[in-house]
């Protein structure tokens, strides 16, 4: 029994940061924006939030500098393909490398310095119901935000004006322009959203996960994170599901790993990739269904003719 | 220039380039590069390679030119970036990974001038020397002190690769351990990455939830080291002292010591003595040390420890002489019989009393 409940516990924390990475981009391509600087993002995230709070001695702020990081990287996206109308894929792909190289410059004088663990929730009563407790009620507060804000943006997206609206504009800008929308300030407003996610998800690493700072600490999470959005087909929920799934598959290897069991490491370590095409293999055969998930302006450059 | 340079070695390609054009200035002092695979931050492997290059450095002083890659990853971008450090003017390049065995052969047989040294491989040539360190002394140490400390029976390992050198330092843990508890456990855990600290650290708590006190690694990061820190068990740091991250829980570090195999060679180019060598040094030769003991470790677990120490350095004591069986329970070393060095960097197998099986 305690060790279902560490193997569940170990899951909830290597699915944590792949929830707000994931739940991050789905917004910013629902928008019709395909950022694949998730990993530049998240790396800047952890290193700013581990920084900030070992500068501030408080996690909140830390939390929120990674966050604004995020966001900032996002915002520099957005300038570069959203105002000078540059190719999303090449500066996605850019924004990875700067985002890994400057946070190993920020981080220099980062590494080596160690904070206390991240406190968990304790209620108590309630945290003391044997099993369920720690499990439903002794998490980290970030694991809760990363719930709530997956509950959030599928509210928001589902059943409000606004949230109509940024899927409008993802499905066919040019139609969204001519009805009046803001095109290009809900699309920054996405991006950075998405940006502040990732960072989150970032800040999760380096001061929940670990917690310590190292450089390419991210090792691909941002990646999967990509993927993960994909392997949802831009639903929220199921991006949670993906998160907990894919965090599942990585902590129950190495269990069973110590365990001697024989899996080979490496299938399981692929497992996220293969998944992720094999939905896409299948969701692509049907192709109303991928007309109903997918942004149709994925990727797209919108210019204003007009 | 460093800083700005360490921006673009991320990028291994551009980083490669501003080698080759950074270094097309220069004119006079012996050129020195160094190839790393990980982060030099990553306080562990490749940090403790930076440590000598810096010896280096200090030792000669404007006399030589030396640059670095870090984050080189071990396949095409391995040839790439040494084939451009080699035509960049490079009179001596150091690859300190086990996977730019093969880049650094094919790349020295295109540059037959330029010196090559290649760390923990077993691949010679006219102009490649081979470097190692006999970490598997240090790690049979470590398996005493495990065994002694440990009151689960159970040791928790986090390797990378099953490559030799990897196979090697389990197996030599597990009979270090095994003389102080013939019923000691060793759980292996493959993370299949030299460096992913998120993955480490839930290998180790996976380690831990299934009744490890005490963690051993063959990665590089020091995640297991703060895990084990703040569950209040032991670990063994790696390549680098990591009591920082592990004030309490750190027993002792196996530590490299390149610097003075670095500054000799550097050396001998300089007097055109260099030859092809192949060096595998220990705790003898000070390549291979210790760090200080943690303050968990007691008196008479020290003493025991320095012991035996003494023991490898005087030759009285090899890690890996015989009886010693295969897993399978086939014979590997006669009663007494030394394991030959070559049998070493080849080992593929565990040693009986090992469990788990190596990955394909």
């Amino acid at each position: 029994m305690d060790l279902l409940l560490n193997i569940l516990l170990g899951v909830t924390v290597a699915a944590t940061p792949l929830v707000f990475a994931a739940i991050g981009e789905l917004v910013t391509e629902k928008s019709g924006v395909l950022n694949l600087g998730v990993e530049g993002m998240m790396i800047m995230g952890a290193i700013a939030a581990f920084a900030g709070t070992v500068g501030t001695g408080s996690y909140v702020a830390g939390i929120l500098i990674g966050a604004l990081a995020g966001a900032a990287m996002g915002g520099l996206f957005g300038v570069l393909t959203l105002t000078l109308m540059s190719n999303q894929v090449a500066c996605g792909l850019a924004l990875t490398l700067f985002g890994l190289g400057l946070s190993a410059l920020i981080g220099q004088s980062y590494s080596g310095i160690s904070l206390p663990q991240f406190p968990r929730v304790d209620i108590p009563l309630l945290t003391d119901i044997p099993f369920l407790g720690p499990l439903i009620f002794g998490q980290d507060a970030l694991v809760y935000l990363s719930l709530a804000l997956v509950a959030g943006v599928a509210w928001f997206l589902a059943r409000t004006r606004p949230g109509l609206i940024l899927r409008a504009v993802g499905e066919n800008h040019e139609a969204a322009h001519g009805i009046g929308y803001p095109v290009i300030r809900i699309r920054y407003l996405a991006v950075m959203f998405g940006g502040a996610c990732a960072g989150l998800g970032g800040a999760y690493l380096s001061l929940v996960q670990t917690p310590l700072w190292v450089e390419k600490m991210s090792a691909g999470r941002g990646w999967i994170a990509l993927a993960l959005v994909v392997f949802a087909s831009w639903r929220p929920l199921r991006v949670l599901g993906g998160a907990y799934l894919f965090g599942g598959i990585t902590i129950m290897q190495l269990h069973s790993q110590a365990l001697g069991l024989q899996v080979d490491a490496q299938i399981l370590s692929m497992m996220p990739y293969l998944a992720t095409i094999l939905v896409l293999v299948v969701i692509s055969r049907d192709r109303v269904k991928m007309k109903l998930n997918a942004p149709s302006c994925l990727g797209k450059v919108f210019y204003a003719t007009s | 220039m460093k800083r700005a340079f360490r921006l673009l070695a991320s990028a291994g390609l551009v980083a490669a380039a501003a080698v080759a054009a950074t270094a097309a200035m220069a004119a006079e002092p012996l050129k020195v590069a160094f190839v790393y695979v990980g982060p030099i931050g990553d306080h562990g492997w490749s940090y403790q390679h930076d440590v000598g290059r810096k010896a280096v450095e200090k030792e000669f002083g404007d006399k030589v030119k030396v640059t670095y890659v870090e984050n080189v990853s071990e396949g095409p971008d391995a040839e790439r970036v040494i084939t451009q450090l080699a035509q960049g003017g490079n009179d001596l390049i150091f690859t300190t990974s086990f996977g730019f065995m093969n880049p650094t052969i094919k790349v020295a047989n295109r540059f037959p001038k330029v010196k090559f040294e290649h760390a923990t491989g077993f691949k010679t040539a006219k102009n490649v020397s081979i470097y190692n360190a006999r970490f598997y002394e240090g790690r049979y140490i470590a398996g005493i002190i495990a065994a002694k400390m440990s009151k689960t029976g159970t040791i928790g390992y986090i390797a990378s690769f099953p490559i030799p050198e990897v196979v090697m330092g389990i197996n030599s843990a597990y009979l270090g351990a095994k003389t102080v508890n013939p019923d000691i456990k060793i759980k292996t855990i493959w993370v299949s990455s030299w460096f992913d600290p998120g993955k480490e650290s839930d290998a180790a708590k996976a380690l831990v939830d299934q009744g490890a006190d005490v963690l051993m690694q063959h990665t590089d990061s020091p995640a297991a080291m703060k895990l084990a820190e703040e569950r209040g068990i032991y670990a063994f740091g790696q390549a680098s002292d990591m009591a920082i991250f592990g004030p309490k829980a750190q027993l002792t570090s196996i530590l490299d010591d390149w610097n003075y195999y670095y500054v000799d060679r550097v050396k001998a180019v300089m007097d055109g003595s260099w030859a092809t060598k192949d060096t595998w040094d220990g705790l003898k030769q000070k390549m291979v040390e210790l760090a200080p003991y943690g303050p968990a470790v007691p008196d008479d677990v020290k003493t025991l420890a320095d012991a035996t120490k003494e023991k490898i350095i005087s030759g009285e004591l090899h890690p890996f002489t015989g009886p010693i069986n295969k897993q399978d329970g086939s014979p590997w070393l006669k009663e007494g019989e030394k394991a030959a060095d070559k049998d070493l960097l080849s080992m593929n197998f565990f040693v009986q009393g090992v469990e788990g099986s190596l990955p394909k």
